[in-house]
């Protein structure tokens, strides 16, 4: 590790009492105060004040002191001084022991990739570029249906951070991946940021091939070789390519965007991108709580899905939606969504060209905030089709090399089972967090829970969680020097448990019986629901608490166990409680007519009692 | 938050206005500090390389990729001029002969013995970087352009289509709620920048192109108007290169929205007058807004105090920019420190203002725009 710029060198052997970080954003910084409290790491206290990567500041050091002096004014403690943030601790007790930050300001860290095969070594590429917390501005490979002069103008009309290149397996066929490289030297990219430098250009292709490509690209571009990330077709190995696209990050962008050779100063730990970090703390989760997650950050221009299953919770993948978010791209929700399906979740009328007004307005003004409750149900359907149109974009990339020979044995001959399947299992899924100023600052936080059914429809039993603050990205780098410290804060502060979902699955009609409930709360009253088809119910469950609970579904549904099989299980309860949503999954369907459809959705608002009740009346009766 | 209100839109008859005028690639700068320069004239200059093409003469010549190059009549870095051969090969002891001409007028980039790929490169291509407005330069920055100032009166948009033009300011509404329809467009507003009230028709717009305006400026808009004119949706808010033969500005947003009066005033003072306007409108960090820009204007009467840096304070004007009251004028009544549960159940900051009708209302403050000057 090299030093900050208070000749500080971490040592992790002694005490750590005290941890700064901050997270860079496009439009806010957010900085945390972690400490070691009765032995055990808490969040303290948070600051938050505008990003100042743009004019007239041009310096992200700005907007980072503002957001650790309210930290300063809250705790009375010094942290800063004239050359960045005081560490180590001094003996005065100003200065934490720790201080790390991520960034995604400046539009976070944009990439193209390119490949041979579309869904093989192309999709590969990507998935090693997402994961590395990029936004992946296009993909090029051989089959993607564009003729070369096209891919070339492509290449040659973005301007993206750096890309990466791969193709072939070591010791295969070298004509193709010298053909992208051919097709990229004819383009002759430029990067993004800094006037007169030669684009970033991670080669991770067929060893084989190295020469060729330095031949070609070596002059015009910054060339980087990592090993392949397609080695053998049954293997792909990612993490050399994911760490060179780090260093990259922080040479390049980070040392191009205006006051980050100062923050790179303040600490010796590297400053990683916002969404890398989520991702690592994602990861963290699951394997600490030993279970699947999907996690979502909704934000005003994109949605960024992360989702960890496997047996040893190693399939970890993240995918952005660059153009579905809540403001600067709302207007693109409503585009591929379509105002029918923004409306369904909608139980009152409005004009459609009214809607579509007061949609492109919410774009070009996009930090107001719902006044009235028609606005707050309106911003929160559209949000539910932004997140049900992100996870369909994650699910399509969420999963297993395809293109590859599988050795079956009988039984799996059977399955019919092909490459390229699903890595997501919403049966196994434990955990489904939200976050994102729509879901993290909804008034009432079952609208948080019912937002994210809405739009994940888990299925069995779901815990579900906001992460209340957004402090994810912190933790996530945090965990790199300090993962007890990460572990602790995220299980403690981080999160806000909403309760737990009870969804089971199968085809119904309206009216059926679906599934018993039956269990003891912790002040001793008995539960025991039966909820039919199509109906929503919420058990008490308060934050911190757990219940066993028996959850017996009607013959043709399933909660985990198979049809009809039930579950003995406790349940931790949240802020909303326990939910039992038996509205059917696979498929789950909304009432086609639009007097049905609005009855259900209000029966579902009355039963988990989402909305002020009399003032949604009042829109209703409109 | 220190700010929880939108900051508001510049509006004022007399500001000083910079303009970097930076090339995409290095390149060379033609002015130098002090030079005055008109927006049609040319600053700096490059060359971009030129397009490229593939060809794949491996398959063309049905020989093998190796034996590209011993094909090829000309070398890596030679000039090709269209139709000329660049490639022969003969096979059944000279029987058979294929030639490939050269597909376009350039060099040749790279003849590649692995694919079997020759690249050819069209000669450079020159791009020109214009001054955009009437002023001085200011500072060079060596190789990449330059920074252009002048002391303008100057409106923002909230939200435009289509790039950089210069008109003559063409002031069509009486009233700033007047609505610009189709029959108020005349042939006289060819190669002007018109000016309308409360919004623009979809009629009015096709008309204007008609007529050859240049511009057209009003309060609101509506969005299928928009998608009518552009043919498709605009999805994520980034503008400016539209190909349309038109810049258009709405000033408050979408709907029929009454022009404020300060806007609509300062137009009535630059009716006539040139202004380079732009469409580009970028809303993430580092907004971007449309711009109306009239260099050298004499400000008429007295200029009123800049009153945009002391934030909110009671007696504001403010413009409400989030339903119940969209689009409402309103002044600042006062402004409670504590937070308050709104309709939604939210708890925010809100203020007190005193509508153009007289109600006093309460608002999140995040729901308000400063009317700056």
């Amino acid at each position: 590790m090299s030093e900050n710029s208070h000749g500080a060198k971490y040592n992790l052997d002694r005490e750590i009492n005290s941890i700064l970080a901050t997270d860079c954003g496009s439009t806010t910084t957010k900085a945390i105060l972690i400490e070691k409290v009765d032995g055990e790491y808490r969040l303290i206290v948070r600051g938050e004040a505008p990003t100042t990567v743009e004019k007239p500041f041009e310096d992200v050091t700005a907007g980072a002191r503002n957001a650790i002096r309210e930290i300063e004014e809250l705790t009375g403690k010094r942290f800063l001084d004239d050359k960045g943030v005081i560490n180590p601790r001094r003996p005065d007790g100003s200065g934490v022991d720790i201080y790390l930050s991520t960034s995604s300001a400046g539009g976070g860290l944009q990439m193209m990739v390119a490949g041979v095969v579309k869904i093989m070594s192309a999709e590969s590429a990507q998935r090693a570029a997402l994961g590395a917390g990029a936004i992946v501005m296009d993909v090029i490979s051989i089959d993607d249906g564009r003729l070369p002069y096209q891919r070339i103008q492509r290449i040659r009309h973005l301007r993206p951070d750096m890309i990466l290149l791969s193709g072939g397996i070591d010791g295969g066929t070298m004509s193709h991946v010298a053909q992208i490289a051919e097709l990229i030297s004819a383009a002759e990219p430029k990067p993004r940021l800094g006037i007169g430098f030669k684009l970033p250009i991670i080669y991770a292709g067929n060893k084989d091939a190295r020469g060729y490509v330095s031949k070609i690209l070596g002059e015009k571009t910054d060339l980087r070789m990592v090993d392949n990330i397609r080695p053998v077709l049954e293997r792909e190995v990612l993490g050399p390519a994911r760490e060179e696209i780090h260093n990259l990050f922080m040479e390049h962008v980070m040392a191009q965007a205006p006051g980050y050779d100062k923050l790179m100063k303040w600490t010796p730990v590297p400053i990683m991108p916002t969404p890398g970090a989520v991702g690592l703390g994602m990861q963290n989760a699951a394997k600490e709580h030993k279970m699947s997650v999907i996690g979502v950050d909704i934000g005003g221009a994109t949605t960024d899905v992360f989702s960890v299953f496997g047996e040893e919770y190693e399939l970890f993948n993240r995918t952005v939606s660059a153009n579905l978010g809540m403001s600067y791209s709302i207007c693109n929700v409503l585009l591929e969504s379509g105002v029918a399906n923004i409306m369904r979740w909608v139980p009152f009328s409005i004009d459609e060209a009214d809607l579509r007004n007061r949609i492109r307005n919410k774009m070009i003004r996009p930090t107001t905030i719902p006044q009235t409750l028609d606005e707050l149900v309106i911003e929160q359907a559209i949000s539910r089709e932004a997140l049900r149109l992100a996870f369909i974009h994650h699910k399509s990339l969420a999963v297993g090399l395809r293109g590859i020979q599988q050795i079956r044995d009988i039984g799996a001959a059977f399955e019919q089972s092909m490459t390229g399947q699903s890595h997501i299992d919403l049966m196994k899924l434990g955990m489904l967090i939200g976050s994102g100023g729509v879901l993290s600052h909804a008034p009432r936080r079952v609208q948080s829970a019912l937002m994210m059914l809405d739009a994940f429809q888990p299925e069995g039993l779901t815990q579900l969680a906001v992460d209340s603050i957004f402090m994810m990205p912190q933790l996530g780098v945090l965990s790199t020097v300090h993962p007890q410290a990460s572990a602790q804060v995220f299980d403690r502060d981080c999160l806000i448990r909403l309760g737990t979902a009870i969804a089971p699955v199968g085809p119904g009609r309206e009216g059926e019986h679906s599934v018993i409930v039956r269990g003891t709360l912790p002040d001793g009253r008995e539960v025991n629901e039966e909820v039919k088809y199509g109906q929503m119910r919420l058990i008490p469950l308060g934050e911190g608490q757990t219940a066993e609970f028996h959850i017996q579904p009607a013959r043709s549904f399933d909660v985990g166990a198979g049809k009809g099989k039930a579950i003995t299980q406790k349940l931790l309860g949240g802020v909303v409680g326990v939910i039992v949503d038996a509205r059917g999954r696979q498929p789950f369907g909304l009432p086609v007519d639009k007097a049905t459809r609005i009855k259900k959705l209000l029966e579902w608002i009355e039963s988990l009692d989402v909305y002020p009740r009399e003032v949604l009346a009042r829109y209703s009766a409109k | 938050m220190a700010h929880a209100y939108t900051p508001g839109l510049k509006v004022t008859e007399q500001t000083t206005i910079q303009k970097v005028r930076r090339l995409p690639l290095l390149g060379d700068v033609l002015v130098k500090v002090g030079d005055m320069v008109n927006p049609d004239d040319v600053v700096a200059k490059t060359d971009l390389p030129g397009n490229p093409m593939s060809m794949n003469v491996a398959h063309d010549l049905a020989c093998e990729p190796e034996d590209v190059p011993l094909h090829m009549l000309k070398k890596q870095g030679d000039k090709i001029t269209k139709g000329e051969v660049i490639a022969k090969a003969s096979s059944f002891f000279g029987l058979s002969k294929k030639e490939l001409k050269a597909p376009i007028d350039g060099s040749v980039e790279l003849i590649s013995g692995v694919t079997g790929q020759v690249t050819l490169r069209e000669p450079p291509i020159p791009v020109q970087i214009k001054a955009y407005i009437r002023g001085k330069v200011v500072e060079i920055l060596p190789r990449e352009g330059v920074i252009v100032e002048t002391t303008a009166a100057f409106i923002q948009g909230i939200f435009g289509i289509g790039g950089e033009v210069q008109g003559q300011i063409k002031l069509i509404a009486k009233t700033p709620s007047d609505v610009l329809d189709a029959s108020s467009l005349t042939p006289d507003c060819k190669g002007k920048i018109v000016v309308g009230g409360s919004l623009v028709t979809g009629a009015a717009l096709k008309k204007a192109i008609e007529v050859g305006a240049v511009g057209l400026v009003a309060g609101g808009i509506v969005d299928a108007d928009l998608i009518a004119l552009l043919g498709y949706d605009i999805g994520v808010a980034i503008t400016g290169h539209e190909d349309i033969p038109i810049t258009v500005i709405v000033t408050e947003g979408f709907g029929q929205i009454k022009m404020a009066d300060k806007t609509f005033n300062l137009f009535k003072n630059i009716d006539g007058e040139v202004a380079s306007i732009n469409g580009a409108t970028q809303i993430r960090a580092g907004v971007m807004r449309p711009e109306i820009i009239v260099p050298e204007h004499k400000p008429v009467g007295r200029l009123a105090a800049d009153t945009s840096s002391e934030g909110l304070i009671p007696g504001t004007p403010i413009r409400v920019i989030r339903e119940p009251y969209f689009g409402v004028l309103a002044e600042v009544v006062d402004l409670p420190p504590e937070l308050q549960v709104i309709e939604t159940e939210a708890k925010v900051r809100i203020l007190r203002c005193k509508l153009e009708d007289g109600r006093v209302v309460t608002v999140p403050r995040a729901n308000v725009e400063i009317i700056e000057g």
